[in-house]
Order: structure tokens, then sequence, then C-alpha cells
């Protein structure tokens, strides 16, 4: 049997978007021996990803040029998969088993969308909010594609920014929140200037795409691709043509490696305490796991994860006051783009609820919980493990457990897994 | 900024051109395919989270199968078959 590389690390951080790079650099930053991993091709996470080094805002620039002259060693394509105990860590890289021995880890697995079901939304050209961002950002041509976007949260600005510089025709943007409470958001965007200017600025650069609050999707239409959307606007429903639908609800933690690392959640987040420790002595947290807050506490939190975690708290100590602020950010993000009670009736009986195993809704509506869901329809039990059909049950059936993905938690080559003892394999 | 450099991979046995640093998703649409996949009740299906959670844009890529389109990013010859799960 082949042996599979082992490395070894003082602190290991799992994640390489914003929270994981200011980690990773304030750790080595202490002299500490530090590795840093990530699923993606390429570090920075879903703000940053596919930025040039050369190019790109100056805090993306700033921070991926501290990774690469700092000393830490950093992978891309390497995929956490299980904890074989609790300073062993089983990953996979490139399709290929690897074992990472740490003292420390310091998990910044970010978020993901909430996809909500509604007729059409199985369709090829209906993609996520941010997801079309990503596509785009991995060499996806959106010039002179007719795009709608619609959902929820300041990342539907983001992507309409993206997707106008790259010669796309925003057609509409449809916030589902009522008028009222974003500019309440807006006016809460004073206490916290930095966030106010991004705002502006994306508003600005997304000018032309018509922005409507008050405005939802209810259908996309189709053969086997996307034609057409239907949006509600208040009481009047629109109908427009569109190559692309770009349909994301907000954000949600990723939880799978707190999980994996027995870590307790809190409110849909990993708990962490003031020096970003979780429940477990040896794992840290920071980021959009700990709850959705954007890219200033992302790097703020990675930073005090970074420096606690390198045993220099003192560090980490100066820091407190401006994460306050952009926690409390959070707090007024989050309140600000609540989602309606009327995204919760969008799905007829025969959409698919749960798209990997073609469940309709009417399979699972009158269920209690998740765990009956699966045993009476499979429903969650797919190629994602109810990353997406989980997510929307919390919101649309106020399911508490629907965090089931057990490890491995992505689909990985068998070999990868059938070494009982990893240590003897190297014997 | 460097000029865009262009390499070729195989969609189903065609070639196609794509600009080095595209992943596989990407390259896939660009090229004009709609769908990759049927679900299991036959439904077309394509890439929806862009970002490796949601397994929609499952291709097989040199003959391994399952593998994410949307996490993949293109190398020369790379071999991409549609429509094998
Ligand atoms: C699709 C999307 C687009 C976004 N676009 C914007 C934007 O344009 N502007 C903005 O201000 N905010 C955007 N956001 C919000 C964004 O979450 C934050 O601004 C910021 O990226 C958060 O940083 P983070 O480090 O906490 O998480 P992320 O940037 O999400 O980084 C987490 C990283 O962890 C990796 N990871 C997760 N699990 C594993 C595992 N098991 N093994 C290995 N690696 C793993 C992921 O691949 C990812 O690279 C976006 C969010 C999403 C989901
Ligand atoms: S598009 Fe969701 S995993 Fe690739």
């Amino acid at each position: 049997m082949s042996i599979e590389p082992t490395l070894s690390t003082d602190i290991l951080v799992i994640g390489a978007g914003p929270a994981g790079i200011a980690a990773a650099v304030s750790a080595a930053e202490c002299g500490r021996r530090v590795l840093l991993i990530d699923d993606n091709p390429q570090a920075g996470g879903q703000i940053w990803r596919g930025t040039n080094i050369d190019q790109g805002p100056v805090s993306a620039r700033g921070w991926l040029q501290r990774l690469e002259s700092s000393n830490l060693q950093h992978i891309n394509g390497c995929r956490a998969i299980f904890l074989a105990d609790s300073n062993l860590l089983i990953a996979d890289l490139h399709g290929q088993r690897c074992a990472i021995r740490f003292e420390h880890a310091i998990l910044t697995s970010g978020a993901r969308e909430l996809y909500l079901p509604f007729p059409g939304w199985t369709l090829p050209g209906v993609t996520g909010a941010g997801g079309l961002q990503a596509l785009i950002k991995s060499g996806l041509d959106v010039s002179g594609k007719r795009i709608v976007i619609a959902g929820s949260g300041p990342l539907l600005l983001a992507v309409a920014a993206t997707a106008r510089r790259a010669s796309a025709h925003v057609l509409c943007i449809a916030e589902q929140t009522r008028a009222k409470a974003r500019r309440n958001f807006a006016f809460g965007l004073w206490r916290h200037p930095g966030k106010l200017t991004q705002a502006i600025r994306l508003r600005a650069q997304s000018i032309g795409a018509p922005y409507s609050a008050d405005a939802w999707i209810t259908q996309a239409e189709g053969d086997d691709r996307l034609a057409a959307v239907w949006l509600k606007h208040g009481t009047r429903h629109r109908r427009i043509e569109c190559d692309l639908l770009a349909c994301g609800f907000g954000l949600v933690p990723n939880l799978d490696l707190a999980q994996m690392f027995g870590c307790t959640i809190t409110g849909g987040a990993i708990a962490v305490d003031k020096s970003q420790r979780s429940s477990r002595q040896n794992v840290f947290a920071a980021g959009e796991s700990t709850g959705i807050g954007g890219i200033d506490k992302a790097l703020i939190e990675g930073r005090i994860a970074g420096f606690a975690a390198a045993g220099s708290a003192d560090k980490a100590a100066v820091l407190l006051a401006v994460r306050a602020r952009t926690q409390a950010f959070a707090k007024t993000l989050a309140k600000a783009f609540a989602l309606r009670d009327e995204l919760r009736t969008l799905a007829t009986p025969e959409t698919f609820f749960c798209r990997c195993e073609d469940v309709p809704l009417s399979a699972v509506r009158a269920m209690p919980n998740m765990r009956q869901a699966k045993l009476a329809s499979r429903c969650g039990m797919g190629a994602c493990q109810g990353r997406i059909c989980g997510s929307a049950a919390e919101f649309l059936f106020g399911w508490r457990d629907t965090a089931s993905t057990r490890p491995p938690f992505t689909a990985t080559a068998l070999s990868n897994l059938i070494s009982p003892s990893i240590e003897a394999s190297q014997k | 900024m460097s000029p865009l450099e262009y390499i070729e991979i195989f969609v189903d046995e065609s070639a196609h051109r794509v600009i080095r640093g595209n992943t596989v998703a990407a390259a896939l649409l660009n090229a004009g395919v709609i769908h990759w996949r049927r679900s299991v009740s036959g439904q077309p299906r394509a890439a929806l989270c862009g970002m490796g959670v949601c397994f929609e844009c499952r291709v097989s890529i040199d003959g391994q199968p399952h593998q994410r389109a949307c996490q993949i990013v293109c190398t020369p010859g790379m071999r991409v078959t549609t429509h094998v799960d």
C-alpha cells in the first residue's frame, strides 16, 4: 500500500478565506509553524476568489502579499475530510489521502448561500447569487447576457457589480427586504464607515441596474434551460425574460468542520469565547463560520484567533474593540435583511425540495423533523448531504436537526478512508 | 497584466480552447454546454453554487467520476465527460 504523505504543524488553519489568511499570517508572525489548507484551487475564499495579487482591492492585495511572503506552508486543493483523533486530520489532497498532525486548529470554513425552493429553481441558468459571482470570477463569460439578481442581502449588489464589470446586462436586482428595513440598514451603516463606503462604491458601480426592494422571485420558467422569471413586487407580478437568474437569500455559516471537531454550535454558528476559542481546548474559529458579518469581522477575528492559538494573547487584546464593532454590524445586517414570511410559500407541492434526490415538497412538508423526513423520503441524503435542503428546512419548517452531515462530509474516494490506522501504514 | 493564455481541453471528445486558469464549470458554460448532468428523475442540471457545496456540477474528468466542475481548474489536454451520472 502506498504511504500517504504525513504533514505536521503547530497550527493548522482550515479555510483560506480572509479569516484563514489573517489567522495563518498572524500565527506565523508569532514564530509558530503554520499550515493553511483550502479546498479551492486558489487562496482567497469567497470574496477574494480569483483576485490577482497585483490588482484587486487594496486589502485583498495586502493580505495576499503577506500570505506569499510569510513562511507558513500553504496548500490548495486540499479538503479536510475527517478527524482521526483530536490532533490528527485526514484530508483529501487532489484525490490522495494525506494525514496532518497538529497541535492547534483554527476553523475558518466561511459561509455558504441560503437557497430556497421555488418553481423552476432547478433549471440550468438558475444559480446562486454568490454562485454566479464565483462562476464569473472563475472564468464564466457573461458579456451580453441578460441577468436577473434576486434574493436578499448586500451580496446582491456585489454580484451586480461583478456582472456589470464583466459586461452583462443586469436587468433587475430584486431585494426581498422591505424598503424601510433597508433604509435602516443604510442609516446603521454610519456607525461603520468602512462598510458604508464599500456599500456606496458597490452601489455606484451597479448604477443602471434597477434595484427594487420589496421584490422577490416567485417562479423561473423554461424547458431545459431558464427562459424567464416571475417577480412579485409588492402586490404586482412581473415577468422578465432573461438568460441567467442569480438568486440567494443570504448566507449561512459552514458548520461541517465544527461538527467534525466536536465544537459546540449555538444559534447556527460556532460558539467561541473572547479569544475565538471554541468549546474544544485546542480548536479556534473565526470569520463567517462564527456568525455572518462580512470581511471586516472575518479579518479581525482571524487575527485574534491566530494570535491566541500562537499563545500571544497580548497581541490579540488590542483588537477586541474593533471586533466588537464588526460584531455589532453583523447584528444590524441580520436585522435589516430578515427574510419575509412570503418566502416560505414559494414552492408548490410538486417543487423539488431536495434537488439531489428529487424529493418534492409534498413528501416532506408534514414531517416533524429532518430525521423523519430523511427516513421517509431520502431528502438530504444525496450528494450534497443536505447542505442545500437542510438550510432551507431550517427557514421553511423551523427544523433544528438539519446539520447532520457525517464525516466524510463530502464525497471522497473510498481508498482515502480504508486504512484504519494511519500511523501503522507509515511504518 | 499578463496577456491571456489559452489551453485546449476535450469535452466529450471535442476540442475546446479555454483560458488558462478557468474552472471546468466556466469552460463548459463558455463552450455552450447548458447542462451536463441529469438528476435522479432525469431533469437537466448545471452549476448552482459555484463553490463546491451543491454537487450539481459533477462531471467525469480524465476518467475520474463525480468531480465538481466548479472546483477544478482546466489543465492542458484534460478530458471532461458529461452526463455520466
Ligand atoms: C458565494 C459568496 C460570495 C461572496 N461574495 C462577497 C463579496 O463579493 N463581497 C463581500 O463583502 N462579501 C462576500 N461574501 C461574504 C463572504 O463570506 C465574506 O466577505 C468573506 O469572504 C468571509 O471570509 P471567511 O474567511 O470567513 O470565509 P470564506 O471566504 O468563505 O472562506 C472559507 C474557505 O474555507 C474553505 N473550506 C471550507 N470547508 C473546507 C474544508 N472542509 N476543507 C478545506 N477548505 C474548506 C472554503 O473553500 C473557503 O475558501 C460572499 C460569500 C459567499 C458565500
Ligand atoms: S456548482 Fe455547486 S458544487 Fe459545483
